[in-house]
């Protein structure tokens, strides 16, 4: 039985106020509930109520064949959905033991990393907004409407892709879409630029952030934070470096760390961020090899390029069941975790595999849920002001903390 | 005889206050109507469109939206308080420009205590806001309400400060005067002289409107809409009224104060002699146009304060730098400029 922080007896000679944020409330980023303790604007004690999003996901993703969970992932951090997919993508290609073919990797890779931009872009906009600059909020607004026509032209979705596959992704990309992605960088480094000059030396944008939640490295880590949140407090975890998977290793980039951890450092990591992502994605389409996109070792399974496409009316129970008899002989028992460095942080999907064709289960380490976890910390005796910039400041989406 | 000339007296304040109330609520709506162009422009995007040619009927749209919506009152709220709050506001808004000259013959009261009138009303002005998020019932209202309490305890005396200089300037409080002092002036205007003064009114316009950087009490970010939170229809309009309504009373004021009204400085006009034949109301128009759109621009570029760095600010800098200009104007004012 969790101990429950706000039962406490109540100090008769202190007025406290208490205040339900949320979940409809314009910054708490979706439907999160914060339970406040006020005293005057000074938050004395803070609870963070999640759930208000949960779908179900992971129970829903046993009762699914493995490519049909990929959707699902989508509607985790929906708005890096290329990270997430891939995280899926390569859980299931480990328990296959496969790997994709170099341009599978480099086109994972380009995607992943224009998702990155696209989510700091998001987090930007949303956290300048919430310490009141509203014309940050549209710029980045603009850019990030360049990289889902980007995606659209990829693979046909904006938001939800599902383009990287299981042993690759699903199509290739043509060769004028690579162009306009190569033209459309040194512009977007411009625009970082355009953000820094609002921000980075505005005297109110400087008082508001520098101070504001700071978290040790100590702390960060003990609180399991990760991504941006981990590497503002100076620690330079990043999965890809450390864990690396798909084309990473063949790419050049640095990790940015920050040294105070506040919500300034995390800002300028986040920004940094950005650069090498730009970075990470002129040397994959510099770089990208000639080739399949799909590994030919892919089971010929529902939802592969070339495959066999389960049709609407073929999808009766025989055939489902018959599919099913066909999977079973090609995932083998098994558990593993593997992870991705999301937008958020680190993303990881932990699967059993029981050798049904179907996942026993399959959990995911949410960022945005562990991140979550640390706001008492870096809230208390903050004001309401600086609650906002701190909710801001740790990224979070909560599709991906309800699930 | 007499009671004749009263009567043609009282005529006439009522024909001007008619103008004036006329001419200032077209431009209320109209300025809402700029700032979403203007910002719109500065943040990519095009602003109202729909409603009329470029969108121009907007304004007339929006206004009948707010009369012909409900009037809710929350069962929590003081309904009296709650009900009076915004007319508070919304009078004390109009009352200052009975004392703000216009053009040199054309003015509602010319009293000789104008700017301590304007002062007094935009104090009691903030009553209405800390009221209304008093008796709304609703905490984010409450909230709201007490920063505005904290804001006007900090942002009043560096506003009374910086005036002072003014006063001392022209030996008088009477607005007209103040105008008529710096044309005759050594340098025209009084924002050359004065112009640590004019950065400190000039700071404390925008923590009086309510206005970006400084919309504490209405933040939305942070309290949902802070003390309005539980107002709806033509009550939050009055609001909103009041709030360009007085963006128009502090530019005036800034104007009339520091860049000498509807009179251009003696050396612009031996510089450059053609522009003496520029009518009265043009350069007291472009003049307030020209801070209304600094008004909107700030509102597009600046972050938020939070109101314990806004009272710092006010305490630790402000009244510091206001009580300086006093002093500069005083020895100005002995070298004999």
């Amino acid at each position: 039985m969790p101990e429950n922080r706000l039962s406490e007896p109540e100090d008769p000679f202190l007025s406290v106020l208490e205040l339900q944020m949320g979940p409809q409330h314009p910054s708490t980023h979706g439907v999160l509930k914060l339970h406040l303790k006020l005293e005057g604007e000074r938050i004395v004690d803070c609870e963070p109520i999640v759930g208000f999003l949960h779908r179900g996901l992971e129970k829903l993703a046993e009762n699914f064949t493995y490519p049909q969970v990929l959707p699902l992932t989508d509607r985790l951090d929906y708005i890096s959905a290329m990270n997430n997919n891939t995280g899926y993508c390569l859980v299931v290609e480990r328990l296959l033991g496969i790997e994709p073919p170099p341009r599978g990797k480099y086109l994972r890779t380009m995607v992943c990393e224009l998702a990155r931009i696209a989510s700091h872009l998001l987090w930007l906009a949303t956290h300048a907004l919430d310490i009141g600059a509203m014309t940050v909020f549209l710029y980045c607004f603009r850019e990030r409407e360049q990289i889902l026509n980007f995606f659209e032209e990829i693979c046909g979705a904006r938001l939800t892709v599902s383009y990287p596959r299981i042993g690759g992704v699903r199509m290739d990309v043509e060769e004028a879409t690579l162009e306009k992605v190569y033209n459309f960088l040194p512009e977007m480094e411009r625009r970082i630029d355009e953000y820094e000059g609002l921000l980075s030396e505005n005297r109110i944008w400087l008082e508001r952030t520098v101070g504001v939640g700071v978290i040790t490295a100590e702390e960060a880590i003990a609180y399991g934070l990760t991504g941006p949140s981990l590497r503002g407090s100076g620690v330079p975890y990043d999965v890809r470096k450390h864990f690396p998977y798909d084309a990473y290793p063949e790419v050049e980039f640095e990790v940015p760390v920050g040294k105070n951890g506040d919500t300034y450092d995390r800002y300028k990591c986040r920004l940094q961020e950005m650069r090498q992502s730009i970075r990470i994605i002129r040397q994959c389409i510099e770089k990208l090899p000639e080739g399949e996109v799909v590994s030919e070792l892919t089971p010929d399974l529902d939802m592969m390029p070339g495959g066999r496409m389960l049709k609407a009316e073929a999808f009766n129970e025989v055939a489902f069941i018959s599919f099913l008899q066909e999977a079973k002989e090609i995932f083998p028992k098994g558990e593993l975790y593997s992870a991705v460095e999301g937008a958020k942080g680190e993303l990881g999907f932990y699967l059993v595999s029981d050798g049904s064709g179907r996942p026993y289960r399959l959990h995911i380490r949410a960022p945005s849920f562990i991140h979550i976890s640390a706001i008492p910390k870096l809230a208390k005796d903050h004001l309401i002001a600086d609650l906002v910039a701190i909710i801001g400041t740790l990224d979070i989406v909560m599709g991906e903390c309800d699930r | 005889m007499v009671s004749n000339n009263l009567f043609l007296e009282i005529l006439l304040i009522l024909i001007k206050i008619a103008v004036v109330l006329g001419i200032v609520l077209l431009h209320a709506a109209y300025t809402v109507y700029a700032e979403r162009k203007i910002i719109g422009r500065m943040q990519a995007r095009l602003g109202p469109t729909e409603v009329g040619p470029y969108g121009l009927l907007q304004p007339i749209a929006d206004l009948l939206k707010l009369l012909t919506k409900e009037d809710i009152i929350p069962l929590e709220a003081e309904r009296l308080i709650f009900l009076v709050a915004p007319l508070i506001v919304l009078t004390f808004a109009i009352v200052n420009l009975s004392v703000i000259p216009f053009h040199p013959s054309f003015i509602i009261a010319d009293v000789n205590i104008g700017i301590l009138l304007i002062l007094a009303g935009a104090s009691l002005a903030v009553y209405g806001i800390i009221l209304g998020g008093w008796s709304s019932g609703s905490k984010y209202s409450l909230l709201g309400g007490l920063r505005s309490a904290a804001q006007v305890l900090s942002y009043e005396i560096p506003l009374g400060m910086s005036l002072a200089g003014v006063i001392l300037a022209a030996e008088s409080f009477k607005l007209s005067d103040i105008v008529n002092h710096q044309a005759q002036s050594f340098f025209g205007m009084n924002a050359i002289p004065q112009i640590l003064g004019f950065i400190v009114f000039l700071i404390c316009a925008f923590a009086e409107t309510n206005r970006a950087p400084f919309d504490l009490p209405e933040a939305e970010s942070e309290l949902v809409a802070g003390y309005v939170t539980e107002y709806s229809g033509f009550r939050m309009g009055m609001f909103f009224l009041a709030e360009y309504i007085s963006i128009y009373v502090m530019s005036l004021l800034i104007v009339h104060c520091y860049f000498g009204g509807w009179t251009l400085p003696g050396w612009l006009l031996t510089i450059f002699p053609p522009l003496k034949f520029v009518p009265a109301p043009l350069i007291l128009l472009i003049k307030v146009y020209f801070f209304v759109f600094l008004f909107i621009w700030v509102r597009a570029t600046y972050p938020r304060y939070r109101f314990d760095q806004l009272m710092s600010m006010c305490w630790k800098i402000l009244i510091p730098v206001s009580l300086l200009n006093f002093l500069i104007v005083a020895f100005l004012k002995r070298g004999g400029f």
